[in-house]
C-alpha cells in the first residue's frame, strides 16, 4: 500500500465479503423452496428470499466496485484519495440504508414498505432487480454521486493512466444509467425497455469497464509487465466490449413488443459479444505467462486467471447459448437463463471483486502476501466454490433443456408447475452443489484469520 | 486499430451474411422492394466514396515526402467527399420516411435502413479521425519519417470505403 487513505478500501471490503455470506445463504434457501415449496412460509416466501439474494449481489457487489475504486485510483494517480473522510462517511450510509433495506424486504411486507417510503410520490419499487424503495434509491445516488466527485478530484489532481480512466469511465457510467430505474413509465413495453438500460447496460456494458481495470491493474502488479502493453489489451478489450454490448442490449427486445428488427439488431450484435471476455482470457493467460517476478501472492494469481476463464464460460458461452432469436424463443425465461445468470455473476463479477480482495487485503494488513497456509485455504476456497458453480451451472442447464422440452417443445406441452415436478432431480443436485459452495465460502472467509509468517519474493 | 477494423468488419460481416440469409428466405419480396430504391444516388455516392480512398492514398504519399499541407490538404478533400455521401444519404433516407417506409415496414428494408444508419455512422466516425489526423498533419505533426498515425486514419477511412463496396451492389443492384 503506498498511500495512508488507500486503506478505505478495507471496511468496503469486509462489507462485500459480509453480505456474500448473507446472499449465499438465501440462495440456499430458496433453492431448497424449489424442490420443499413450504420451507420457511410464511416467515420468508420464495419472492421475498429471491428478492434479498439477487439484491445482496448487487450491493456487495457494488461495496467490492467501491472499495476497489478507492483502493485502486489513488495508486494510479499517484497520490493520496481527495477526502479518505468523504469516503468512509459514504461507506456507513450505504452499509445502513442496505441493511435497513433488506431487513424492510424480511420483515414488513412488500406493500405495505412501498406505503411507508413514499413511493406514491414517485412509483419506482415493484421491478425485478430495481425493488429498492425510494429512498434506498436516492441514497444509491448520493453516495455513487459523491464516490465519483472523491475520485474524479482524486483523478484531475493526479496522474491520468488508462487504468484510472477506465474505472471512472465505467463508474460514472454506472452511476448515470442508475437513473433510469427512477423512469417508471406506464407502458409496459417503455418500462421493460428502459428497465434494461439499467440492468443490460450495466452487467453487459459499464461493469466490463471496471471489471478490465481491476484486472488490468493487478496484473501489472502481479505480473511486472509493462504497462504500455496491458493499456493497450484494455483499451481494445473495452472497445469491443462497448461496441458489442451497447446494441447487444438488443436480445433482450425480442418478445416485449417493441420491433421485430431488434430480432435481427439483437442477435448480431449479442453473438458478438463473447469476443471481449475471450480476449479477457486470452489476456490474463499471457501476461501472466510473461511475467517479469515471481508474486508471492500466489492467490490472487489464481483468482485473476479464474476470473478470465470463468467470465468466458458463464458471460461468453452460457450468454451465447441462448442470445440468438430463434433459441430464444424457446428458452426465454427458463431455467437456461438462471444457469448462465449464476455462472456469469461468479465468473465476472464476483471473481474480479475477489481478485482485487485477495491482493490488496494482504497489503493493507502490513504485508505483501499472506502465510503460505492462509494462501493454501484461500486456493481450496478457490477451486470449492467454482467447482461447485460449475456443476450449479450444469444442473440448471439440465433442468432447463428438459423445461424447454416439456413445456415448449413436444407435442403435448406441460403447464408451468407440471414441468417444475418433472425437474426436480436437478433442483435438489443444485442445492448440493450449493451448499458445497457455501463450505467454499466460508473457507475463504477462515483464511483470512490464519496467521503464520507471511510469503516472500521468490 | 488493425484489430478494431477486424472486428468492425466481422459486425458487418455477419450483416451480409444475415441479408443473405433472409432474402433467400423471401426472394421476392427482396428484389420488388430494392425497385424502390435510388440507384443513381447509391452510385454517386460509391463514386465519392472511391474518390474520397483515393485522396487519402494522396495525402499519405504527400507526408512521405514530408509535404504536411499538402498531406492536410489531400484529407480536407476526402472529408469534403465524405460530406457530399452523408448529404446524399439523408436526402435517399429523407424521401424514403416521407414515402411512409420505415425499419418496420419489411425485412428487406429493415436491412436497407439498418444497415444504411450504421455505415452512416461510420462515414461520421471516419470523418472525425481524417480531420483529426488532418489537423496535426496541417500542425506540422507529421514528417516522412513518423506518419504513422495518418496511416491508420487512412486505414479507417479505406474500411468504411470497401464496406460500402460490399453494400451497395449487395443491397442496391443484386437480384
Amino acid at each position: 500500500m503506498k498511500y495512508e487513505s488507500q486503506a478505505v478500501a478495507k471496511p468496503y471490503f469486509i462489507a462485500a465479503i459480509g453480505l456474500f455470506l448473507g446472499q449465499i445463504l438465501f440462495g440456499l434457501i430458496m433453492g431448497l423452496q424449489y424442490v420443499v415449496g413450504d420451507f420457511l412460509f410464511p416467515a420468508i416466501p420464495f419472492n421475498v428470499a429471491r428478492m434479498v439474494h439477487t439484491n445482496l449481489l448487487i450491493v456487495w457487489l457494488l461495496f467490492g466496485f467501491m472499495g476497489a475504486a478507492y483502493y485502486l485510483i489513488p495508486e494510479e494517480s499517484e497520490r493520496d484519495l481527495f477526502s479518505p473522510k468523504l469516503a468512509l462517511a459514504m461507506f456507513w450510509i450505504f452499509l445502513v440504508a442496505g441493511a435497513a433495506t433488506i431487513l424492510g424486504y424480511l420483515f414488513v411486507p412488500y406493500a405495505t414498505l412501498a406505503e411507508m417510503t413514499g413511493n406514491d410520490l414517485l412509483a419506482t419499487m415493484g421491478r425485478e432487480f430495481l425493488e429498492q424503495p425510494l429512498p434506498t434509491k436516492v441514497g444509491i445516488v448520493i453516495v455513487a454521486l459523491a464516490m465519483l466527485f472523491n475520485l474524479s478530484m482524486t483523478v484531475l489532481k493526479g496522474r491520468k493512466t488508462a487504468i484510472n480512466l477506465v474505472m471512472l469511465v465505467g463508474l460514472w457510467g454506472l452511476a448515470i444509467f442508475f437513473l433510469f430505474s427512477f423512469y417508471n413509465p406506464g407502458n409496459l413495453v417503455k418500462d421493460k425497455f428502459y428497465w434494461w438500460w439499467v440492468v443490460h447496460l450495466w452487467v453487459e456494458g459499464v461493469w466490463e469497464l471496471i471489471m478490465g481495470a481491476m484486472l488490468a491493474f493487478v496484473l501489472i502488479k502481479v505480473t511486472g509487465v509493462d504497462r504500455e502493453v496491458i493499456e493497450k489489451w484494455l483499451y481494445v478489450i473495452i472497445a469491443m466490449a462497448l461496441i458489442t454490448g451497447l446494441i447487444g442490449t438488443g436480445h433482450h427486445y425480442y418478445w416485449i413488443g417493441t420491433p421485430e428488427y431488434w430480432q435481427w439488431w439483437g442477435s448480431v450484435f449479442s453473438a458478438l459479444e463473447p469476443i471481449p471476455f475471450f480476449m479477457m482470457t486470452v489476456f490474463a493467460f499471457n501476461m501472466v505467462n510473461r511475467r517479469k517476478r515471481e508474486h508471492p501472492n500466489k492467490a490472487a494469481v489464481l483468482w485473476a486467471l479464474g476470473t478470465g476463464v470463468m467470465a468466458f464460460l458463464g458471460a461468453g458461452v452460457w450468454g451465447f447459448l441462448h442470445t440468438l432469436a430463434p433459441v430464444n424463443y424457446y428458452t426465454h425465461g427458463t431455467q437456461i437463463t438462471a444457469a448462465h445468470g449464476h455462472m456469469a455473476f461468479y465468473g465476472a463479477y464476483v471473481m474480479v471483486v475477489i481478485t482485487m480482495i485477495s491482493y490488496t487485503m494482504p497489503l493493507m494488513r502490513g504485508r505483501e502476501a499472506n502465510s503460505p497456509v492462509a494462501q493454501v485455504v484461500e486456493m481450496w476456497s478457490f477451486w470449492l466454490m467454482t467447482i461447485a458453480m460449475v456443476f450449479i451451472t450444469l444442473f440448471l442447464t439440465a433442468a432447463g433443456i428438459l423445461q424447454v422440452w416439456l413445456q415448449r417443445v413436444s407435442t403435448e406441452p406441460m403447464p408451468f408447475m407440471a414441468a417444475q415436478d418433472q425437474v426436480a432431480l436437478f433442483y435438489w443436485m443444485r442445492e448440493v452443489a450449493g451448499l458445497i459452495f457455501l463450505v467454499g465460502l466460508l473457507l475463504y472467509i477462515v483464511s483470512f484469520f490464519i496467521k503464520g509468517k507471511a510469503a516472500t519474493a521468490t | 486499430m488493425w484489430f478494431f477494423i477486424l472486428a468492425e468488419l466481422l459486425v458487418f460481416g455477419v450483416f451480409f451474411l444475415a441479408y443473405a440469409f433472409a432474402r433467400m428466405r423471401n426472394v421476392e419480396l427482396f428484389n420488388a422492394s430494392q425497385l424502390e430504391l435510388d440507384r443513381i444516388s447509391g452510385a454517386i455516392n460509391t463514386i465519392l466514396l472511391i474518390s474520397g480512398s483515393y485522396f487519402v492514398v494522396r495525402a499519405v504519399d504527400q507526408i512521405r515526402h514530408d509535404r504536411s499541407r499538402a498531406c492536410a490538404h489531400w484529407l480536407i478533400a476526402a472529408m469534403a467527399c465524405g460530406g457530399t455521401f452523408l448529404i446524399l444519404k439523408l436526402v435517399e433516407f429523407g424521401a424514403k420516411f416521407e414515402a411512409g417506409i420505415n425499419m418496420s415496414t419489411n425485412t428487406f428494408f429493415m436491412f436497407y435502413l439498418g444497415l444504411g444508419f450504421f455505415h452512416f455512422m461510420h462515414v461520421i466516425l471516419g470523418m472525425v479521425i481524417l480531420g483529426a489526423v488532418a489537423l496535426k498533419a496541417w500542425k506540422g505533426g507529421y514528417s516522412a519519417s513518423n506518419y504513422g498515425g495518418v496511416e491508420t486514419g487512412a486505414a479507417y477511412w479505406h474500411m468504411v470505403d470497401l464496406v460500402w463496396i460490399v453494400l451497395f451492389p449487395l443491397i442496391y443492384i443484386l437480384n
